[in-house]
């Protein structure tokens, strides 16, 4: 993803993220939601958490941002260790979770002005957000009149109003219909290369990954952990049509998805033994 | 005409018919609001002739309507009102003052953390179910004048609502938004007054709502000891000079005035209240 980090100039590349030996059990649970999870992300890089519902993908993202502190292993963001939550790793969810009492000024400038930015500033910089998101002009009205889309998008707008170094997704758009959702996947990959800042994507969508995604993670459930990594080596104009390269990649994670959700144990078995060698690869490619 | 000007003659047309709905639904409300009183001023009016006329109740009959509003206008013009309002005004606001300032914080913490709920669920039902006028004899014991003691016993009555309706309030609260908050770098006060204040000031104003009410009640048995001023001592002097006509305009200023603090409670919740219907 060096084309991003190029184009963008004037701020810092997105952060770099460590994530070692992480291992998380919830209190009342006897098992481990995940165990021994390793892995890193480039500068600028799209990744993509895929995996069948209930593998730790949102648990890992809120270990990643610093919602949640993990049981064991750290996280960490150039190099310096995650205690909490911050406005550099801003998450979206699966719900906009906007304040309904607020106009969508108010919401995209909440993080600023928690910050003590003065009014000016912000003004601006909801303007700028506002037009980056494709929402001029709204912002008097109330968050509730929105359409799901558009409140997504104030999300949007209000998570990179804080100038955040990632911008972590769970699954955010899988409450919207197909075309709003093929729009905002597009639309923030756009955006994160354009201002340059490292995303992480949970899905159980494979499509999704393979649009938004320079890399998969594919996760297996119990106890949730690191199954696979698949690169997805395509230009941006593949990425939106349904091309030839597109359809290979979606087909190659497909498989990997299946394997990991273990309907072929023996599938999953060699892939498990693989995952070593791999992420040895991968490490060899640093 | 084009597509859009058709459209646009529709929606126009759409939107006044809305509007005309509207104002025929206020008028209609206004017009049974206005059958409601009279029949309350006509069964007032039938009872006080009823009294009038017989003689064993003549003495009565300054409690039917004419005499009453005759009185009334006499004691407003002459400031009389006024002066006797204003005491019980300053009561209730202080009684209210106190019953927020401890019901609102302490709904917070109940709602926020489990264990205060729990520890604190039997003790205050407990309390809440004693009438705040069963505290007088410790209340005058405990406060130095009866103006203050007037004031604890509002404070009694009013501080439960407000308590368990901030409680409740927080509790509807959508733990996401803390997630939100915390994620976007809030401090602690940004969560207090960005997030959890307004969404928790509709559930509040309703216990407010119920609290005032609770308190012009108990306003006047509280008045009716001790002190020489409000509405409560207003009553009962004019029960005392057997003058009937001013008791009644009395009760009249009592009713008017919680009708009216109600309506602006009602008011208040409206504009607090950020739920839009679907
Ligand atoms: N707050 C929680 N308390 C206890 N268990 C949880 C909690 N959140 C998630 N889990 C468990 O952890 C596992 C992983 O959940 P999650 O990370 O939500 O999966 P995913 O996002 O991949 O669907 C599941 O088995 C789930 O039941
Ligand atoms: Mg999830």
């Amino acid at each position: 993803m060096t084309v991003a980090s190029d184009r963008h100039r004037g701020r810092k590349p997105g952060a770099h993220i460590a994530v070692t030996g992480v291992s998380h059990r919830f209190r009342r649970n006897a098992t481990y939601a995940l165990t021994d999870v390793d892995f890193e992300i480039q500068p600028c890089e799209a990744v993509a958490l895929v995996g069948r519902s209930g593998c730790g993908k949102s648990t890992l993202l809120h270990i990643m941002s610093g919602l949640t502190a993990p049981t064991k292993g750290e996280i960490r963001l150039d190099g310096a260790l995650v205690k909490g939550p911050s406005p550099e790793c801003v998450v979206m969810f699966q719900q906009p979770h906007l304040f309904p009492w607020m106009t969508v000024a108010q919401s995209v400038g909440l993080g600023l002005k928690f910050a003590g930015r003065p009014k000016k500033e912000i003004e601006a910089r909801v303007h700028e957000l506002l037009a980056l998101v494709e929402l001029d002009g709204y912002e008097k009205r109330n968050v509730q009149e929105l359409s799901g889309g558009q409140q997504q998008r104030v999300a949007l707008a209000r998570s990179l109003a804080v100038h955040p170094e990632v911008l972590f997704l769970d699954e955010p758009f899988s409450a919207l219909d197909l075309v709003t959702r093929r729009a905002l996947q597009q639309d923030v990959r756009r955006i994160a290369s354009e201002i340059g800042i490292t995303l992480v994507i949970v899905t159980h969508d494979i499509p999704e990954a393979v649009t938004m995604a320079d890399r998969a993670i594919v996760m297996a459930p119990n106890p949730g952990r690191i199954f696979d990594i698949v690169p997805i080596d395509l230009d941006d104009a593949d990425r939106s049509e349904r091309s030839a390269a597109a359809q290979a990649a979606q087909e190659r994670l497909q498989k990997s998805f299946e394997g990991a959700s273990g309907r072929s144990v023996e599938l999953a078995a060699a892939r498990l033994a693989g995952v070593e060698t791999l992420r040895l690869a991968a490490a060899g490619q640093r | 005409m084009s597509a859009e000007a058709i459209d646009g003659a529709a929606l126009a047309q759409f939107e006044s018919e809305a509007r005309a709905r509207k104002v025929g639904d206020a008028s209609r409300g206004a017009g049974f609001a206005l059958i409601g009183l009279a029949v309350l001023l006509a069964v007032w009016w039938v009872g006080g002739k009823i009294i009038a006329d017989n003689p064993a109740t003549a003495n009565f009959a300054g409690f039917a309507p004419a005499p009453t509003f005759e009185k009334l206008w006499e004691m407003l013009e002459s400031g009389f009102a006024w002066r006797m309002t204003w005491p019980s005004l300053m009561r209730i606001g202080a009684g209210l003052a106190w019953a927020i300032a401890i019901g609102v914080p302490l709904g917070i913490v109940i709602g926020r953390f489990r264990a205060a709920r729990e520890a604190s669920s039997v003790p205050f039902q407990f309390l809440r179910m004693i009438s705040p006028l069963a505290w007088m004899p410790i209340a005058v014991l405990a406060f130095p004048s009866w103006d203050r003691a007037i004031i604890f016993l509002i404070g009694v009555a009013a501080v439960w609502p407000i308590l368990f309706s901030t409680a409740h309030g927080f509790r509807r609260i959508d733990p996401a938004w803390f997630k939100v908050g915390r994620n976007l770098g809030a401090r602690p006060w940004h969560m207090l007054f960005t997030i959890i204040m307004p969404a928790i000031a509709q559930d509040a104003l309703a216990g407010i709502r119920l609290a005032v009410g609770v308190a012009w009640i108990v306003l006047v048995p509280a008045e009716f000891l001790g002190v020489t001023s409000g509405l409560g001592y207003s009553i009962n002097d004019a029960r005392d000079a057997l003058e009937y006509d001013r008791l009644a305009a009395t009760v009249v200023i009592i009713g008017v005035i919680g009708f009216s603090l109600d309506w602006i409670c009602e008011r208040a919740i409206r504009k607090a209240s950020w739920a839009r219907e679907e």
